[in-house]
């Protein structure tokens, strides 16, 4: 007959529309605006309705999620230490040229001194590739999980200095805590076997 | 000696005078004089059977007085490609259009003509095709420099150790860089009507078999219209309702794509190829990834091997899924099909993002590896992926095979014949729609695809249906390889050698290429050992497959057009490069 493919076309659609409210009923409130629900609904064992309802909820991303990089600081006695040393390799490696480091020379001898004297990141240009911080020998550089950046006006804050790059190791750590540990662990071995053959 | 060597000597044996072998370390293939290319592309198609030219492209070797054009033919029976070779000087290069013996070079010489300015005799419409008309210069050619130059290559030294910001609309936007032709004056022109590109096409004012004398018109379908998946632009000549010529306009994305490439290091272009066919970046690190790896001479490692064939599959899934519910989409069955089809690309997406921090710009691939391994998590989402998706599909091909609507606006429309597939030089599910089982990874297979089994799928009626059905089987066959290739993957590191961010690469070239979603993705990189490609160049399977875009809508009514334009799956990111 005539019309029959067109109806049991139709009749996954419909299929679909009952299952979204057979779903909603089986899992009562907890399917929306809870951790478990947006879990639920990321699952492949998911039926009914997938959308999640930006920005009232919000998808996890996961650890190695990347967006525009920061500059990790350790604090020692009260004092932000950037890991940062200028050596310029994210700068070297960033595709679209988006990183301005101005190196901090020492007034006295004139020497360059490992720290920054000035880092911006042109955020309008930086493509989140995270090739900085792949290759930053001093894990100084980090992709951020922080994707709400939008802003009234482009000219007077997308440029990104080091007051808005800098952030805290321990919030590095609580948002790729694997890396954090697996990086910690490298350090510390490192320090060991240093160690090791300074004493031998 | 391999089989394919075996035949460029002897072709280089039996004609001498035509064919030299192109000795040059680090290079292959054969060098033909520039008068001899059409009667050796006779000669090959004829005699040898390498019936398609799969890549027309130039090299420019500035400061030497030099330019290559640089052609891959191959035989649609597999095998490796076969490269030729013709040296032109660079102030009055010309050389023969093959257009006249292999169709699929017409938009392919009409690139090189804009880009590196080479002038095609006897091309039947030589016009620019990715920058407009008046444009100055070909862009591609070494001394040609783009406003805001700042160096030759990347990194720039203004970055760094002195990097004061500056922001680039302050350098003036409006001063020395900015460069126009001689004769122009920004004030008193006038953009031309597109006169020339109307009177290129052919205009069959048909003394009707219904007996009016009908007139033709023109219709601009595009650039803005939702239709086209992007920008993109179709010029029709119409009788009535029905298409006497076609030509498709294109370029209004057009950033040069292959010029950034030659600025950047060879790592730093492997985020920009995330963003030519923005649906599927995976391939395109991939084929990046193998044109490198060549020239370099290094093999991934096992376990990167089987990682990198996971992405490939896994995005040819997201691209048949996102081409098809698009394509539904312009047969009028608005959004609800694609976006049963997208609830199913969510879950690859989210496997891509835990994978490699992004969902669709990937940059996960590496020369010699991967960035990051695959952990057990990992593993569990693709197992659940792959454990949902064959029971989606069949719900999905249940929902619109059946239809009659989909049937009569998809069966016997823009139908494309093997032969003329073959001759345009279309790769991917258009050809194998059309009745010829071609595809890279059982023709010239690369990476590990030999261990797989899987088949190649193909379709006879080169319709925009078997099109449809095509992508269909081959999410089949993708989530067989995956199954295999999950069950087999083994352990160990996925990177060979340490992680260098710049690579030095020796000198010579290599022509890297896969079996994208969309056909053949090729990359055809010439070193001269320093950090950058001297040059970079894309062989985009969707800007070829679009050369028989005409020939399919030749004769249909107007409104199949969108249709016929949404099987061939194009993405302009990668059509405009």
């Amino acid at each position: 007959m005539y019309g029959l493919g067109i109806l049991k076309g139709l009749s996954v659609t419909l299929k679909h529309f009952i299952l979204t409210f057979v779903d909603d009923a089986k899992r009562g409130k907890a399917r929306y605006q809870s951790p478990q629900g947006i879990a639920y609904r990321q699952s492949t064992e998911l039926s009914g309705l997938f959308t999640v309802q930006y920005p009232e909820e919000k998808l996890p991303v996961p650890e190695e999620f990347r967006y525009i990089p920061f500059l990790v600081y350790e604090e020692e006695d009260g004092q932000k230490k950037l890991r940062c040393t200028s050596c310029g390799i994210c700068s070297k490696v960033c595709p679209p040229q988006c990183i301005y480091i101005v190196r901090s020379v020492d007034p006295e001898t004139g020497k360059p001194v490992p720290n920054p004297a000035e880092f911006c990141i042109d955020v309008d240009i930086c493509m989140n590739c995270g090739l900085c911080a792949e290759y930053c020998p001093f894990d100084a550089i980090k992709m951020d999980h922080d994707y709400e950046i939008a802003s009234f006006d482009r000219i007077k804050h997308h440029v990104f200095d080091i007051s808005r790059l800098a952030k805290p190791v321990s919030y590095y750590a609580s948002i790729r805590p694997k890396n954090y540990k697996t990086e910690e662990e490298a350090r510390e071995a490192k320090a060991a076997a240093k160690q090791g053959a300074a004493s031998v | 000696m391999s089989d394919h060597s075996a035949i460029v000597s002897t072709i280089a044996e039996v004609l001498p005078e035509w064919f030299l072998p192109d000795n040059r370390p680090g290079y292959a293939g054969l060098i033909v004089p520039s008068e001899r290319i059409h009667e050796a592309a006779e000669y090959l198609k004829d005699q040898k059977h390498f019936d398609m030219l799969t890549s027309v492209t130039s090299a420019d070797y500035f400061p030497e007085d030099r330019l290559e054009m640089v052609y891959h033919f191959r035989r649609s029976t597999g095998g490796e490609p076969l490269r030729i070779k013709c040296i032109l000087n660079r102030k009055d290069s010309q050389i023969d259009s093959l257009v006249d013996v292999f169709p699929g070079a017409e938009l392919q010489e009409r690139e090189v003509w804009d880009l590196m300015g080479v002038r095609f005799m006897g091309h039947p419409d030589l016009r620019r095709i990715l920058t407009w008309e008046g444009f100055a210069g070909h862009p591609l050619r070494k001394d040609w420099k783009e406003p805001f130059f700042e160096e030759e290559i990347k990194p720039y030294k203004s970055r760094w150790p002195d990097g004061k910001f500056i922001r680039a609309e302050e350098k003036n936007p409006l001063g020395d860089n900015l460069c126009f032709p001689p004769g122009f004056d920004p004030e008193s022109w006038v953009p031309d009507k597109d006169e020339t590109l109307y009177k290129s096409m052919t205009r069959v004012a048909k003394a009707g078999e219904d007996g009016f004398d009908s007139d033709t018109i023109i219709v601009n379908l595009g650039p803005q219209h939702p239709s086209t998946h992007g920008v993109f632009r179709m010029v029709a000549r119409l009788d009535g309702e029905t298409v006497v010529d076609l030509k498709p306009v294109m370029g209004y994305l057009h950033r040069n794509h292959e010029k950034i490439g030659e600025r950047n290091t060879f790592l730093g272009n492997m985020p920009f190829t995330d963003r030519l066919d923005y649906i599927c970046s995976m391939s395109n690190n991939f084929a990046y990834a193998l044109a490198v790896e060549k020239l370099l001479n290094v093999t991934p490692p096992e376990r990167a091997e089987y990682i990198r064939v996971i992405m490939a599959e896994l995005t040819r899934i997201v691209n048949h899924l996102v081409a098809n519910g698009f394509l539904l989409n312009d047969l009028g069955a608005f959004f609800t099909p694609v976006l049963y089809s997208l609830e199913e690309r969510e879950f690859i997406l989210d496997f891509f993002e835990a994978a490699s921090g992004s969902r669709m710009m990937c940059n996960y691939f590496r020369f010699g590896g991967v960035v990051r391994d695959l952990d057990e998590h990992m593993m569990g989402m693709l197992k659940a992926i792959l454990e949902r998706l064959p029971r989606k599909m069949d719900e999905l091909e249940k929902y619109l095979i059946g239809s009659e609507i989909v049937r009569v606006r998809s069966e016997g429309v823009g139908i494309l014949t093997p032969e003329a597939a073959i001759a345009n030089s279309a790769t991917g599910p258009l050809l194998r729609a059309s009745g010829v089982p071609y595809d890279l990874r059982r023709a010239d297979p690369y990476s590990i695809y030999d261990r797989f089994d899987f088949d190649v799928c193909v379709r006879y009626h080169g319709d925009i249906y078997d099109r449809f059905m095509l992508r269909i089987d081959e999410i089949r066959q993708s989530i067989r390889i995956l199954k295999q290739a999950v069950r087999d993957i083994p352990n160990g590191p996925v990177l060979t050698g340490k992680p260098q961010y710049q690579v030095r690469v020796p000198a010579g070239e290599a022509y890297g290429r896969v079996e994208g979603p969309k056909g053949e993705l090729g990359f055809y990189l010439v070193s001269n050992g320093k950090s950058n490609p001297a040059r970079y160049h894309v062989r985009a399977p969707t800007f070829i497959n679009l050369t028989s875009l005409a020939g399919m809508s030749r004769g249909n009514k107007v409104a199949d057009v969108v249709t016929i334009l949404g099987s061939i799956d194009i993405v302009l990111g990668e059509v405009d490069r």
